[in-house]
């Protein structure tokens, strides 16, 4: 008995969850040292707090995509969601919060609340479909709520609050100021995002997700993935769990959105299309599905990756998309990995011959 | 069918109740049960009752609608006909959830296991329901969850000691070998705490002294937690040692119901198995 | 007679929608994978086309079938490249590999072409007809979209139901190991699918451009998340059904813009797509499969 505890004790998923915090805290130590050392450049600056916005909403999906094993391509609508929800909150509290940390927070939260909340409303209906046809449903979800930020016009005056959803219906009066203006999306944003809250926000999400995953939820999220009929044979409720972690992640990604959001001077709702979906999903994919660390590390390089090749020009996009097939292929396909791991234990089998050898000489 | 099951299937079904459990309600009491599929009856007509603490068989010819009972019980598929009361709530419109809820567990007959997972997480998910702590609680990680996770494992692993499965708890469920599995899977459902369990071909793909293992543990399942258990078997060997009521099934109709001595020398079963003798011969 | 008018023109769209549609189902139905490159093949035999007639001074019949030849090719290619590798993996590495193999494309296009859109000629020629005292007018375009889809469905539809290709590609959309077992080449069959589904691509990217004629690398994007909503509508793996759900689409896309909003006229199309899935969780003509316990 004593030797099965010491095997739960020294329970692997402790050790990885300990060992992403880890590496989250270190590379935060050492940008911020950078930081302040003055050493980054300001491109690199500019890109801190999106990073941190993209390693969330990758953590979140992957609770969908790789733990729930729901594909789903909307994520962006729910980053749109906050990220919207977030600006008018924090534009609506400007004078009733002065701190601005503390106005932030309670805009990611209101964000994050509004996700969660089209995300149930979404999932009653998209939740009873299964694969491919999630996905699908999940996709035109996206284009809804795309196409509906890009039509509402939001204002606010001396009077207070006007909403509409059509030009011009915002009749505003001397000295008010539109938030939200249609297909321009929203300007001249207040810039609350530092890259500390976007620290603050990452750890959040990680709590959140590897809390859920090593709880009796995650168990339970898993067991609907890996076999849904003997999942519901011993009494799990498979719609009501699918139905947690998409809301969850619905929620973790309205609070990523509002960190974006609140980092631009300006934001359009087009920004929040398929394609912003599609570039969290590859970032899912390529860390390696239920690897929250990968995802991490996936949402970084492949953010800066781009961002970095830009003095490259035209090439940059292309070479970004043979590097996604590339890595698609060496990862996945059988032949290729059978090629790649005869050329590895061929290495290896010549490195150790010659220690052997070097061996011998001594 | 002979003289004394033809009595049988009249007599009203409480009497068919084992002589450990006379007296008691019976766990399963199953109704003129009967499933169409388009214009095809699958099952029809199906009746029986299963004791708190009896261990019964389902046999019959391949593609007889075993498998399909099994699913009308345990609410994958629902009934077109008749009625399912399980310890005498009529499980109409419930889910799979709901109806194990109530206490149906079961095995497949091709095994369902969470493969990704270690054999000791696939025993724990068994155990959801029984693991009281709220989402919130686990989230926020609150002593209640350190509490209710350590009873879990502790349970989970008396389990798996109690299946002969304690040293490979810590292995992914899809790595082990087939017998294993088919043990795991049972383990699995005796964690949901129910109070019947259907096992699906338990012995198939089992050599014989592995099944003669499983005889032993399903027979001390009955003797430890004291439930029913309610099994499909292909093994006649097993069947008739272990069960203490059989019915025979064909064509989705009940052809037989008795004792394994009963059954073995009923005429209908042996035409069901073998064909009729005229076929045979000529 | 205004109503007509936008049925008639809903029609003409719809009936792009339907041959894009098609590509995107022949492929889901053989391959079961989302093919998300395939709108961007579109804009490949758009450009192609473009091409020749503007380039080369060719005329529009020679552009199309050199678009349909280049494409078939490119379809070939990507498939053999790309997704073959990754056959029998998991469905969301293929989807991956797909998004890739777009950006790719629409990256290419940029490089040769550049992102200034280019101003499309069309390859009708002969003037619309006025009917009903000029209350009614069907262009050119119109007609001719509505003639070729209408042929390339009867096509297909011979194709599939009595060639002995087509028969295999049906075997193996079915189920493909034993299909295999019978001694079809799946490779092959599904090369075949490609190949057709990248040449009917070809064939809707001259048409979609012949009626909107802005021209760019992404030109391609949208029409084909609307075709690939127009096959789930239909049921995808549904080669009829693409067909249906096209016409629908286009339909429903061009009412909704005139009588509705046109501002909320996507909203509405990808409203009407997650009604229909919760009606019809296969689609209109989709077969529901149960998985056996």
């Amino acid at each position: 008995m004593k030797k099965i505890w010491n095997k739960l004790w020294n329970n692997k998923n402790t050790r990885t969850n300990l060992i992403t915090y880890l590496v989250v805290i270190v590379a935060y130590a050492i940008m911020q040292t950078l930081y302040s050392m003055g050493i980054l450049s300001s491109a690199m600056k500019g890109y801190m707090v999106p990073v941190c916005a993209y390693i969330s909403l990758a953590v979140s999906l992957n609770l969908l995509v790789g733990i729930c094993g729901e594909l789903s391509l909307g994520h962006a609508g729910f980053m749109g969601i906050g990220a919207f929800t977030g600006i008018v909150v924090a534009a609506l509290l400007e004078t009733s919060i002065p701190n601005e940390i503390l106005r932030l927070t309670v805009a990611m939260f209101a964000g994050g609340t509004m996700a969660g909340v089209f995300g149930f409303f979404i999932g009653i209906p998209a939740l009873r479909l299964r694969g491919d046809y999630l996905a699908i449903v999940t996709l035109a979800f996206g284009e809804i709520l795309k196409n509906i930020f890009g039509n509402l016009y939001i204002g606010l005056d001396a009077e207070g609050f006007h909403m509409a959803a059509s030009a011009g219906k915002v009749q505003l009066l001397e000295g008010g100021k539109m938030i939200l203006d249609g297909p321009v999306g929203a300007t001249g944003i207040n810039r609350l995002s530092t890259f500390p809250m976007g620290f603050v926000l990452i750890l959040f999400t990680l709590f959140v997700v590897l809390n859920l995953i090593n709880s009796k939820e995650g168990r339970a999220i898993k067991a609907v993935r890996d076999n849904r009929i003997a999942a519901e044979s011993v009494g799990i409720n498979v719609t009501a769990f699918r139905m947690k972690a998409f809301v969850v992640s619905a929620f973790l990604a309205g609070m990523a959105g509002v960190l974006f959001g609140l980092n631009m001077s300006s934001v359009a709702a087009s920004k929040f299309n398929f394609n912003t979906s599609i570039n969290i999903l590859v970032f899912v994919v390529l860390g390696g599905m239920g690897n929250i660390l990968g995802s991490i590390i996936s949402a970084t390089v492949l953010y800066i990756l781009p961002e970095a090749m830009r003095g490259l020009d035209d090439l940059r996009m292309i070479l970004y998309a043979v590097v996604l097939i590339i890595v698609m292929l060496c990862t996945w396909s059988p032949s290729v990995k059978n090629v790649m791991q005869r050329i590895s234990a061929a290495i290896r089998d010549k490195v150790s011959r010659n220690k052997k050898e070097a061996g011998t000489n001594e | 069918m002979n003289e004394y099951s033809r009595k049988m299937l009249k007599v009203p079904t409480y009497n068919l109740l084992r002589e450990q459990d006379m007296g008691k309600l019976p766990v399963l009491d199953v109704r003129n049960l009967g499933i169409d599929f388009g214009g095809l009856t699958a099952v029809d007509g199906f009746n029986m009752t299963i004791g708190p603490t009896e261990i019964s068989g389902l046999i019959g010819p391949n593609g007889a609608g075993k498998t399909t009972i099994f699913n009308l019980l345990t609410s994958v598929y629902q009934p077109t006909r008749g009625s399912i009361l399980l310890n005498g709530i009529d499980t109409k419109g419930m889910n799979t959830a709901k109806v194990n809820k109530l206490g149906i567990a079961r095995t497949f007959q091709n095994i369902r296991l969470f493969n990704d997972m270690t054999a000791l997480d696939n025993v724990k998910v068994g155990m959801h329901n029984e693991i009281r702590c709220s989402f919130l609680s686990s989230l926020l990680r609150l002593p209640s969850y350190y509490k209710s996770e350590k009873k879990a494992n502790e349970k989970a692993m008396e389990l798996l000691d109690f299946m002969g499965l304690a040293d490979i708890a810590d292995q992914k469920a899809g790595s082990l070998p087939y017998g294993v599995q088919r043990r795991l899977e049972i383990c699995r459902a005796l964690a949901s705490n129910p109070a019947i369990i259907l096992l699906d071909e338990p012995a198939a793909g089992m050599n014989p002294s592995e099944t003669a293992e499983l005889m032993h543990q399903i027979r001390r399942i009955r003797d430890t937690f004291h439930i029913a258990i309610f099994l499909i078997e292909h093994d006649m060997n097993l069947v008739m040692n272990v069960c203490e009521g059989i019915v025979v099934v064909n064509y989705g109709k009940i052809i037989a119901k008795g004792t394994p001595e009963e059954i073995k020398n009923d005429p209908a079963v042996i035409e069901a198995y073998l064909g009729r003798k005229n076929e045979v011969d000529a | 007679m205004q109503i007509l008018q936008y049925l008639i023109n809903g029609i003409s769209i719809g009936a792009v929608y339907a041959i894009i549609a098609l590509g995107y189902t022949m492929v889901y139905g053989i391959a079961k994978m989302l093919n998300f490159a395939h709108g961007d093949v579109i804009m490949v035999g758009a450009y192609i086309s473009f091409c020749v007639t503007n380039y080369l001074g060719l005329p529009a019949i020679v552009s199309i079938l050199a678009a349909m030849i280049v494409c078939t090719v490119l379809g070939i290619i990507i498939e053999a490249l790309a997704y073959k590798p990754l056959r029998g993996t998991s469905s969301l590495a293929v989807l991956i590999t797909a998004i890739g193999v777009s950006y790719f494309l629409q990256n290419a296009a940029q490089l040769i072409w550049g992102s200034a859109p280019k101003n499309f000629t069309s390859i009708v020629t002969f003037k619309p007809f006025s009917l009903a005292g000029g209350e009614l007018v069907i262009t050119g375009e119109v007609i001719i979209t509505i003639v070729i889809s209408v042929l390339i469905m009867v096509g297909l539809t011979l194709f599939t139901g009595k060639t002995r290709m087509g028969k295999a590609m049906r075997a193996v959309s079915e189920d493909r190991d034993a299909a295999q077992l019978m001694g079809i080449n799946v490779n092959q069959t599904i090369s075949m699918t490609f190949a057709i589904g990248s040449a009917l691509a070809a064939v809707a990217g001259v048409l979609l451009c012949s009626t909107v004629p802005t021209l760019m690398p992404t030109t391609g994007s949208m029409p084909g998340i609307r075709a690939f909503t127009a096959a789930v509508i239909g049921g995808i793996g549904s080669i009829p059904g693409a067909m249906l759900g096209g016409i629908l689409l286009g339909v429903i896309e061009t009412f909704s813009k005139k009588y509705i909003s046109t501002e909320f006229s996507d909203a509405i199309v990808f409203a009407v797509l997650i009604l229909i899935l919760l009606v019809k969780p296969a689609g209109l003509l989709g077969k529901q499969v149960q998985e056996k316990v």
